[in-house]
């Protein structure tokens, strides 16, 4: 961590957005996390995502659990809307907050154990269910404020720092995305802004339950031979299907890439992903087929990153619970309370 | 991009701006750390040892590191590096038992400087306690040349001037005043091994118009004038005086005119008002003081009554630019201008005159009469002679004198020691991570937000009534210390190990003015144009690495990095660290000897 706050002074031609802001608008206080943090490169991705997005921070609402992934809302986007809940109970608390305003772009950040394990049940249910927002976890297959001691997606097999081997099988967080019916499942690498950033901004825009796992390389307690969590082995290990390219509705579509290696997806807001195919046969349309090609690379060691699977077509949890259109505390009088004349049929009715 | 080479003690000076700017490099960062550390007689030594006339300077310098500070790029004005040095000098106390000794013997070695000014004391203060007999000659009764002469007492008091004059004449330096030299032959068969020449450019323009012989009474050269002025000989002038010219001469006359008598002064250029070649801050300051600046006027007549000064007659001009940018005054067609005055103050530029130097003596001219030289070592045709400041390439300012002296000193220094005079000494390095605790540092790395602060000025009306007191009051501690606050401590470097670096962009993420790339390399035009931020300042360098794990390389674009050490605090393992490169120029002496396998500093 750091003592001194980051200067205020920032480069002279720094670049603006459509709303005129620097991306260092999008910053939040300094990071107190351990210096080499895997998620304080998630927390410059989330930046970077939103200044390209031209988002306005007032619109987002970020919510977090506990653990060290859970501290770095504080970290970015400042003037947003924001809570740090209960262990494990972020989903629950998104949930409550999308169903009361619909408007607001939900971001849920958490950990590996904050969602695999304490939380494990309301992380399921939340992508069941379909709400609308970005659930991110930061994993890093250790408890960092404990000390590192194995987390729930530690691989079986894996060493400590202190050299004990870890003999629990993991929980694949993707895996059991994709077999809950999450219409969104990514994964990334904190190393990799690349194709971090545009998954993210794929994500935002996503009109339904995005999931990214980001693999997230703790530099204090899970960076060491034997890990399968360190920068060195994710970047040996990485499997990378496809990248993308995220194009907002209005931009000028332009084509420089060999045809047959990119598919173009057109979202319901006008916006266009651009699927760049790393893996030839890959197919992120395709739930079951994602759900083996990750098992056969997991059995191999290896780590599938990249835009697994998305639905077409996805709905959200207001569409399924048919809810008001508006965000509630809008709703005044008028809409609240209909008169004694509706009430008296609706008793009516009940007789 | 090859990695860059930064045992080149080049590279990392180029970074430290105000300091490579400097003609004499004088480590302007170490000297404002002192500053804020209230440690002023360390500060002012810093100085003394590199630039020789710290209170001086701190009030007169033409601050060449302040257009290039760092701090002025990121944020609206650089530090007022020129007055934090004065506060080194104000409030240093009693220096003198740091000063170098006499040298305990002489060497036998005899050296003429010819002229008492800057360049011609630097290089007496660098020969002398090596043990050289130095004998500086000077038409005055007491040395300081222009510094004494042209400078006028309101910006630079007496007491300043003698004290450091005073500090070069205590080394054993003979001083022959008011000898004025007319004849460089003499000198030289007067035995000495080596003659420097610092004669200044002595010379005011004169203005060539109709009336200017007539009314010669009340038309007065610049320079002379001010001389006058400051030897007492001239205390009034007329009310309603006009000085003719740009630089900072005229603001010198003008203002020297306000305090004289002057009710009605103004200053007349040809040029546009921006392209005078006075610094900004002394128009301000003639502004300040109620002095208008009226620009492109061209001086077309002298006005008299029978040889009675009476005005002078202006044709309006205007500037057009041929296709090639290059300036002409053409006259706008309004009717010329007349302004009445008592007095003329001619200021249109200085010339060098050598005529007390025999042209059959072996000593090479070139066409504009200007002495053929060694750029690099200020050696003349005539081996033993040598020029510097002004009388070597044309007017210029104190600290160019400065350095000039510091250079031909070495070259004196090497050429009785019978050594390669072109051999010139690299100036020594003194590495120092600055690294205390994880994030601690022994620099105060934190970054002052503050805006410039502005120099405290005497009451107008006290200022205007008399010439001796001084305008400026200079900086108190505690303003010093919030301007000592602002330098971004540019000379404590980001040092990158590649082979420790994990790629983990902790460094990228955190750097306030995205300086930090990890890419693919290439070539520098292509590498500027695809990092975080725009790079297009080629003047600035790339610090680029050797190649990393992912074959990647990290490229950190040097232009507007604070300094702040964030990415050092940042990196996990250590491959970034901040590092003070401490560039000292080598003056004559020891250090200049050729190296006979001496370690490098560590």
């Amino acid at each position: 961590m750091t003592y001194i706050a980051k200067p205020k002074l920032g480069h002279p031609q720094a670049a603006v957005n459509d709303l005129g802001y620097t991306r260092r608008y999008y910053e939040g206080s300094i990071s107190t996390l351990c210096a080499g943090c895997g998620h304080d490169s998630i927390s410059a991705a989330i930046i970077q995502a939103f200044f390209e997005l031209s988002v306005e921070p007032h619109r987002v609402a970020k919510l977090s659990g506990i653990g060290c992934s859970s501290k770095t809302p504080t970290y970015f986007l400042g003037s947003s809307h924001g809570l740090n809940s209960v262990h494990g109970r972020m989903p629950s608390v998104l949930t409550g907050a999308n169903l009361a305003n619909r408007e607001l772009i939900y971001l849920g950040v958490s950990g590996d154990g904050d969602s695999a394990s304490i939380g494990l049940g309301q992380f399921a249910h939340a992508l069941r269910r379909g709400v609308n927002m970005v659930y991110i976890v930061e994993n890093n297959g250790v408890y960092g404020l404990t000390k590192g001691q194995f987390s729930a997606t530690a691989d079986k097999g894996s060493k400590s720092k202190r050299g004990v081997v870890n003999s629990d099988s993991s929980i694949d967080l993707v895996g059991l995305a994709l077999q809950l019916g999450s219409s969104f499942v990514a994964r990334g690498f904190s190393g990799d802004k690349n194709q971090l950033v545009p998954l993210l901004k794929a994500a935002i825009q996503y009109p339904g339950a995005a999931f990214i796992d980001v693999i997230s390389p703790c530099v204090t307690f899970n960076n060491h031979a034997g890990s399968t969590k360190s920068y060195d082995y994710i970047r040996e290990h990485n499997e990378v299907v496809n990248r993308l390219d995220y194009i907002p509705r209005r931009s000028e579509i332009t084509a420089d890439y060999a045809a047959g290696s990119v598919e173009e997806v057109r979202q319901h807001d006008g916006s266009v992903i651009r699927l760049h195919k790393v893996a030839e046969d890959y197919d992120p349309y395709d739930r079951v087929g994602a759900m083996n090609y990750l098992h056969a690379h997991a059995a191999k060691g290896e780590i599938v990153t990249g835009l697994l699977y998305m639905e077409r077509d996805a709905e959200d949890l207001h569409t399924h619970l048919n809810t008001v259109k508006l965000p509630l505390n809008s709703l005044n009088e008028k809409e609240l309370c209909p008169g004694s004349a509706a009430l008296e049929a609706f008793n009516t009715g009940l007789r | 991009m090859k990695p860059t080479d930064i045992g080149n003690p080049d590279y990392f000076h180029k970074v430290v701006d105000c300091q490579w700017a400097c003609p004499a490099h004088t480590p302007v960062p170490e000297y404002i750390r002192l500053i804020a550390a209230g440690s002023y007689a360390d500060a002012y030594m810093v100085n003394w040892r590199s630039n020789v006339f710290p209170g001086i300077l701190g009030r007169t310098c033409d601050r060449p590191c302040e257009p290039a500070c760092r701090r002025g790029r990121v944020e609206e004005e650089p530090v007022a590096i020129c007055r934090l040095k004065r506060v080194a000098a104000d409030y240093k106390g009693n220096v003198v038992k740091r000063m170098p000794r006499k040298a305990r013997s002489k060497n036998g070695k005899r050296v003429a400087c010819i002229g008492a000014g800057p360049a011609s004391l630097t290089v007496a203060r660098d020969l002398a306690p090596l043990g050289y007999e130095v004998v500086v000659f000077d038409g005055e009764a007491k040395a300081g040349g222009m510094i004494r002469s042209q400078i006028p007492k309101f910006r630079l008091p007496e007491e300043v001037i003698d004290e450091e004059v005073g500090y070069v004449m205590r080394l054993g330096v003979e001083f022959r005043g008011g000898q004025w030299v007319d004849s460089l032959k003499n000198i030289l068969d007067d035995d000495f091994d080596a003659v420097f020449v610092g004669t200044g450019a002595p010379r005011g323009r004169d203005l060539d118009v109709p009336g200017r012989a007539e009314a010669a009474e009340n038309i007065h050269i610049g320079i002379d004038w001010l001389a006058s002025v400051a030897f007492g000989h001239t205390t009034t002038v007329g009310k309603r005086v006009i000085v003719l010219g740009g630089g900072n001469t005229a603001i010198d006359c003008c203002r020297s005119s306000k305090r004289l008598g002057g009710e009605d002064v103004t200053v007349i250029v040809r040029s546009g008002f921006e392209e005078m070649k006075a610094s900004p801050w002394e128009k301000e300051d003639a502004m300040h003081e109620g002095i208008p600046i009226l620009n492109y006027l061209v001086p077309k007549r002298v006005e008299h009554d029978n040889g009675r000064l009476t005005g002078m007659t202006f044709e309006a001009v205007r500037a057009e630019y041929d296709e090639r940018g290059r300036r002409k005054l053409v006259p706008t067609g309004e009717p010329d201008r007349l302004v009445e005055c008592d007095d003329v103050l001619v200021a249109i530029g200085q010339e060098n005159a050598f005529p007390w130097i025999e042209r059959d003596i072996g000593l090479e001219f070139d066409e504009w009469g200007m002495p053929v030289l060694d750029q690099a070592t200020f050696q003349s045709t005539l081996p033993k002679v040598f020029f510097g400041g002004d009388a070597a390439f044309g007017p210029e300012n104190i600290i160019r004198a400065v350095a000039h002296g510091h250079d031909a000193a070495i070259s004196i220094d090497k050429f009785l020691s019978g050594e390669d005079v072109a051999a010139r000494p690299a100036p020594g390095v003194t590495v120092s991570s600055q690294k205390m605790g994880i994030h601690e540092w022994s620099y105060d790395n934190e970054v002052s937000n503050d805006h410039r602060f502005k120099v405290p000025l005497r009451d107008l009306k006290q200022s205007l009534s008399n010439i001796k007191v001084e305008v400026e009051l200079g900086f108190d501690p505690t303003l010093a210390l919030a301007e000592a606050e602002r330098c971004l401590n540019c000379d404590i470097q980001t040092v990158f190990t590649d082979r420790l670096c994990i790629e983990c962009d902790g460094c990228v993420d955190i750097c306030p003015t995205d300086c930090i790339n990890f890419t693919d390399n290439g070539e520098e035009d292509a590498l500027r144009t695809r990092l975080n931020a725009p790079a297009s300042d080629t003047s600035q360098a790339l610090y680029v690495s050797g190649p990393l794990k992912t074959a990647r390389v990290m490229v950190k674009d040097e232009n507007v990095c604070l300094h702040c050490g964030l990415c050092a605090e940042r990196c996990p393992t250590g491959a970034w660290d901040m590092q003070k490169y401490l560039v000292e120029m080598e003056h004559a002496g020891p250090g200049c000897r050729p190296r006979k396998r001496r370690s490098r500093a560590a």
